[in-house]
């Protein structure tokens, strides 16, 4: 179980004003870590640092031997250039597969088909040929994951991944990420609002406010006070 | 009718003409490829505001008389379309605001030179300035300028912007349909957005000669947004903006020729009334379903 992703003492926030600092934490290969913390308590900048789109203010964030930037999957929230798009299912499916491809300008066969596996996977393969911008926010999320899913060889980082999915998607969507985790071994790294399924799926969590509030395992989490306030609040165990 | 069909032939058989649509049918080809993705990216200011900086540099290259202008205007529009692309992406300084800045000041400093070179004789301004700005921005009146010379370097640019648009095909739809996935995943999307930047410039320059420097973002624009209006997957946007956009020069040159209007205009117009009907198209299959 070597360590894949590491941050040392990272701040974040835009243009010098601190978000949120102090992190410090490590993610190992097999580990599903869940990131949790109020509104606006830099998640998603967390996400981006993580995944090299933007840089922290201070620290360090690095990516350890094992795993190389071109193994990640990435679902982001969705932005609104995407959402009138001129692009079948099929085409975005299959540019998750382009890390794979290097230098190499098409797609191959073994692509192709694991691109229709992952459809297949997430029971969007009826939408094949259809326009991406017709599809309902479940579907377009379904979609997205199917992309990201192409992509994670060794890890995944989902932001927000059941925003706009009905209660049954929802549990269907956390099922497939919790099956990816256990069966393919796929690293997990997903920031929740929902404490349900942290609490549930996740073998680490990591909450952040101003700085980091806490990280360690799902049990520890459990028992700390911090951890046993914010499911309180939240609305955790006891709607399970 | 047959009166129309014999000065079409008459005209076909001028090798200026031949030329003419040839380079048209070309630009057509090359500039409606990236259209999709300069609409898609917010890109079309770029567009825009290169072929100002194209004009500039044309003013400059007319002035100074070095008898192929694209040795100017070809690494000026380049160079302006990496620095466009660099303070677009740049937070700090409003990236539209530059582009209007730099695009605005080409334009002017290039009338300027115009006016003052021929007032005082120097370069190969003819001395009727308005004729020449006016062709430069608007295109050429008559398109009976064109060299074979003019021709081939069309044919080359072409096959390079072709080719490289289909070695880059997919990684290009990557890059636009989502940039923060595909740099998050480890594609390089910085040199993709280079690559296109240059592309366009590449074409913008190309097209110059022929539809002038305001009318190009047009072609660029205009096949993409109608094929967008009825098309459902990236490729057959393409493919159908490919084809309005051939359709759209071949018609409006044979227009030109027969009625004597200008061809940019002429082509942009027909590129204009296509959109309209594509509006239509996509209303009537949407109260269809």
């Amino acid at each position: 179980m070597g360590a894949l992703l590491r941050c040392e003492n990272v701040s974040l926030g835009y243009e010098g004003d601190v978000i949120t600092k102090g992190l410090n934490f490590t993610v190992s290969s097999g580990d599903y870590l869940c990131i949790v913390g109020e509104n606006g308590s830099g998640k998603s900048t967390l996400i981006k640092a993580l995944l090299g789109l933007r840089a922290p203010l201070d620290g360090k964030v690095e990516l350890c031997g094992e795993v190389g930037k071109n193994e990640i999957g990435y679902l982001p929230q969705q932005t609104m250039v995407q959402r009138d798009f001129p692009a079948s299912v099929r085409e975005i499916v299959l540019s998750g597969c382009m890390n794979r491809c290097g230098l190499r300008p098409f797609y191959n066969k073994e692509e192709k088909k694991l691109a229709h596996d992952m459809m297949r996977r997430l029971e969007i393969e009826p939408l094949t040929k259809r326009c991406y911008r017709e599809l309902s926010g479940g579907q377009q999320q379904r979609v997205l994951l199917a992309r990201a899913l192409c992509a994670a060889r060794k890890m995944i980082l989902l932001d927000e991944p059941v925003t706009g999915l009905d209660p049954k998607a929802t549990n269907e969507m956390y099922e497939l990420i919790g099956s990816l985790n256990k069966k393919d071994g796929i690293t997990v790294i997903m920031v929740s609002h929902d404490m349900n399924a942290a609490v549930r799926y996740a073998t680490h969590i990591l909450h952040i406010g101003r700085k980091q509030l806490f990280f360690g395992t799902k049990e520890d989490y459990m028992t700390s006070r911090i951890g046993q306030a914010f499911i309180s609040v939240m609305g955790g165990e006891d709607s399970e | 009718m047959s009166d129309l069909f014999a000065k079409l032939h008459q005209s076909f058989q001028l090798p200026v003409v031949r030329y003419a649509l040839i380079v048209g049918l070309l630009i057509a080809l090359c500039s409606s490829l990236l259209g999709v993705t300069l609409v898609m990216k917010r890109f079309s200011f770029i567009g825009d505001g290169l072929s100002h900086v194209a004009f500039g540099a044309m003013a400059v290259a007319t002035v100074t008389g070095i008898t192929n202008n694209m040795l100017i205007i070809m690494p000026v529009t380049i160079v302006s379309a990496v620095l466009l692309l660099r303070t677009g992406s740049n937070t700090k300084i409003k990236g539209d605001a530059a582009v209007a800045m730099i695009s605005v000041g080409a334009l002017a400093l290039g009338y300027m030179l115009m006016n003052i070179a021929a007032r005082k004789g120097i370069g190969r301004t003819s001395g009727n300035v308005t004729a020449d700005v006016c062709s430069t921005l608007f295109g050429s009146t008559a398109i009976l300028t064109l060299k074979p010379a003019d021709v081939w370097i069309c044919i080359a640019m072409s096959v390079i912007v072709v080719t490289v648009f289909l070695v880059f095909y997919n990684k290009i739809f990557a890059v636009t349909f989502d940039e923060s996935f595909a740099k998050a995943t480890g594609i390089r999307s910085d040199m993709y957005n280079l690559l296109i930047a240059v592309v366009i410039a590449v074409i913008i320059v190309i097209a110059m000669n022929f539809v002038g420097s305001l009318l190009i973002s047009a072609l660029i624009i205009f096949p993409a947004l109608s094929a967008m209006r009825v098309f459902k997957s990236f490729r057959s946007v393409i493919i159908c903006s490919v084809v309005i956009s051939l359709l759209c020069a071949f018609f409006g040159i044979i227009i030109s020729i027969l009625a004597e209007t200008p061809v940019g205009s002429t082509i942009v117009s027909a590129d204009i009334t296509v959109f309209f009907i594509f509006c239509i198209i996509s209303a009537v299959l949407k109260r269809g379903r």
